[in-house]
């Protein structure tokens, strides 16, 4: 299948505008992506035509969306490859289906003196709910390190697995060092030890095909905005087994089966995670959105993806003062660095007013800038409707930020 | 009631006007920014002694150091940020809000940053510290005011 990048960028109304009279590059993908017109008008067009609560209504508008939803639900099994379709659950986003799972999974199995594995390039949302979670149940959270190439150092996980650990929880792509983590090895070795292994595909699921009964991780999650679909939509994935075995981490509507004021059971699955009127219009969204990303092509979208990191990384090099961070052999399309003698903010200011929408800051990774020791740093990730083009104006755009301070 | 002001000294009307003739000199953003990064130059510079954590404004984006004197009936600010362009924009507060009675700066309504065109650096979203710098520019102003102000007569 031929890319057509023109093509592409004309299902984004978005990028059709120009801000402070420049035409908008739009680099902040990492953060969230836009949307292209079918995830738009499937949006608009339930709102306008088919709007009713899922599940309940007998009625035919009930009935209509109650049947788009599950197909939305049998949508992202494919495309995550999951086995079964009520191994989906459909959440707000990745930090909702990461705080729900630890919540759960820490009802049912976590105790005193019990480990949580983590990474050191973890995104504070993949940080914070086993934190606290330790915190509950005065559990210990470890940390496994990376190099400075960006790189898990994954004999220091081997050591520090133990009959206590309970679960490892792994960024399957970093959101700053783009490092793609060879989740399916991680899985390999911590199932040998029985742990279970929860992957957070954010950052992956944008860029590569993702195969979790291959990958074999135990859960799944990701965010619907990061991949071009509507905001507040994520789904969790769990195997069969491990999701029928812990307890629901929401009380409400549509997750019981029966109700006393003495007892409540619970609702199979998936409903069992899904308390209350869910955004049903944004999981279908995120299908649709799920729809565009495969016709578009995965395959393609990756190529031209990583002829945009490569090309990016080459131009900022070029230029002698800067640093890259983040050097793996295996990286998505986005790119972290700093621009010696330049504060981030101050060059994230006046690139903004080029028209160039990039991030400053942490990226919601502290302890990945205090590994390198710096505030912060400059993110540029691209997307499948980025151009060498935009990438040769960032350049330029830096080069004058250079000459100003 | 009607405030003292010496001759020598503008009030903080006048200072915001001087301020917003001088970006009108400036159409495109570079210039203004080029403006801003050689204002960020007269800032009165806090004592490195006082760039310690207890006078650092917290902000997500950029660090604000931020202290303040009393001197015969005046608030005195002192500042400094490790952004070039923040900096600049605390060198125009200051400008507007130091070396004034507490009372001026509590009533100074600080609408130059509008004109100017740099409300989106004081908004809480990008949580650079300016605006929270502000906010403290006030409180000392309170501080001083409850303590050395006329006091209320039971």
């Amino acid at each position: 299948m031929s890319f057509d990048i023109k093509k592409v960028r004309d299902d984004f109304p978005i990028l059709q505008q120009r801000v402070y009279g420049k035409p908008l590059i739009y680099f902040d993908n990492g953060a969230t992506t836009q949307k292209p017109l079918p995830v738009i008008e499937i949006v608009n067009t339930l709102h306008r035509q088919s709007n009713s609560s899922i599940h309940r209504g007998i009625h035919y508008l009930g009935e209509q969306v109650t049947e788009a939803y599950e197909n939305a639900r049998k949508t992202i099994q494919k495309f995550i490859h999951a086995a079964q379709p009520h191994e989906i659950i459909f959440s707000a986003g990745t930090t909702a289906s990461i705080n729900g799972l630890a919540f759960s999974l820490g009802e049912r199995f976590v105790r005193e003196g019990d480990e949580i594995i983590i990474t050191e390039m973890e995104h504070h949302s993949n940080i914070v709910p086993w934190q606290m979670l330790c915190g509950r149940k005065n559990a210990r959270l470890k940390v496994v390190p990376f190099d400075d190439n960006g790189v898990l150092q994954l004999e220091k996980l081997e050591t520090m697995m133990n009959r206590k650990t309970r679960l490892i929880a792994v960024m399957h792509a970093s959101n700053t060092l783009a490092t793609i983590n060879p989740v399916k090895d991680i899985v390999s070795l911590a199932h040998r030890h029985d742990i279970p292994v929860l992957v957070d595909g954010a950052q992956s699921v944008p860029h590569i095909p993702v195969d979790v009964q291959d990958m074999d991780c135990d859960f799944f999650v990701f965010s619907g905005h990061k991949v071009y679909g509507p905001t507040g939509t994520g789904v969790l994935y769990g195997k069969e087994k491990w999701l029928d075995m812990i307890p629901p981490f929401q009380g409400g509507g549509e997750m019981v089966d029966s109700v006393t004021f003495e007892k409540t059971t619970y609702n199979q699955l998936p409903y069992k995670f899904e308390a209350g009127t869910t955004n049903y219009i944004g999981a279908i969204g995120m299908a649709k959105a799920i729809e565009y990303l495969l016709s578009t092509g995965l395959r393609s979208i990756a190529v031209h993806e990583q002829n945009l990191l490569h090309y990016a990384v080459n131009k900022l090099d070029e230029l002698g003062y800067i640093t890259i961070y983040g050097r793996a052999p295996l990286k998505t399309s986005l790119v972290t660095f700093s621009i010696s003698h330049i504060h981030p903010y101050d060059a994230g200011m006046v690139l903004d007013k080029m028209g160039i929408a990039i991030r400053t800051g942490t990226h919601c990774a502290q302890p990945v800038m205090q590994h390198y020791g710096i505030e912060g740093n400059i993110r540029a990730s691209f997307a499948m409707y980025n151009t060498l083009d935009e990438i040769d104006s960032m350049i330029e755009g830096i080069k004058k930020v250079k000459l100003m301070f | 009631m009607q405030l003292y002001i010496p001759m020598d000294q503008k009030n903080t009307t006048d200072i915001q006007e001087d301020i917003i003739n001088e970006f009108e000199m400036y159409d495109d953003w570079m210039d203004k920014y080029n403006y801003i990064i050689e204002l960020s130059r007269d800032m009165p510079v806090i004592d490195v002694k006082q760039k310690i954590n207890a006078n650092l404004i917290n902000g997500c984006q950029s660090k604000v150091w931020l202290t303040a004197e009393y001197d015969n009936g005046k608030v005195v600010f002192y500042a400094d940020s490790d952004a070039v362009i923040t900096k600049g924009i605390i060198t125009l507060l200051i400008r507007v809000l130091s070396k004034r009675t507490p009372d001026e700066i509590l009533d100074t309504d600080l609408y130059f940053i509008d004109r100017i065109g740099l409300r989106q650096n004081l908004s809480p979203t990008r949580s650079n510290g300016l605006l929270a710098m502000v906010k403290q520019m006030r409180l000392y102003a309170l501080a001083y005011k409850t303590k050395y102000g006329p006091k209320p007569v039971n």
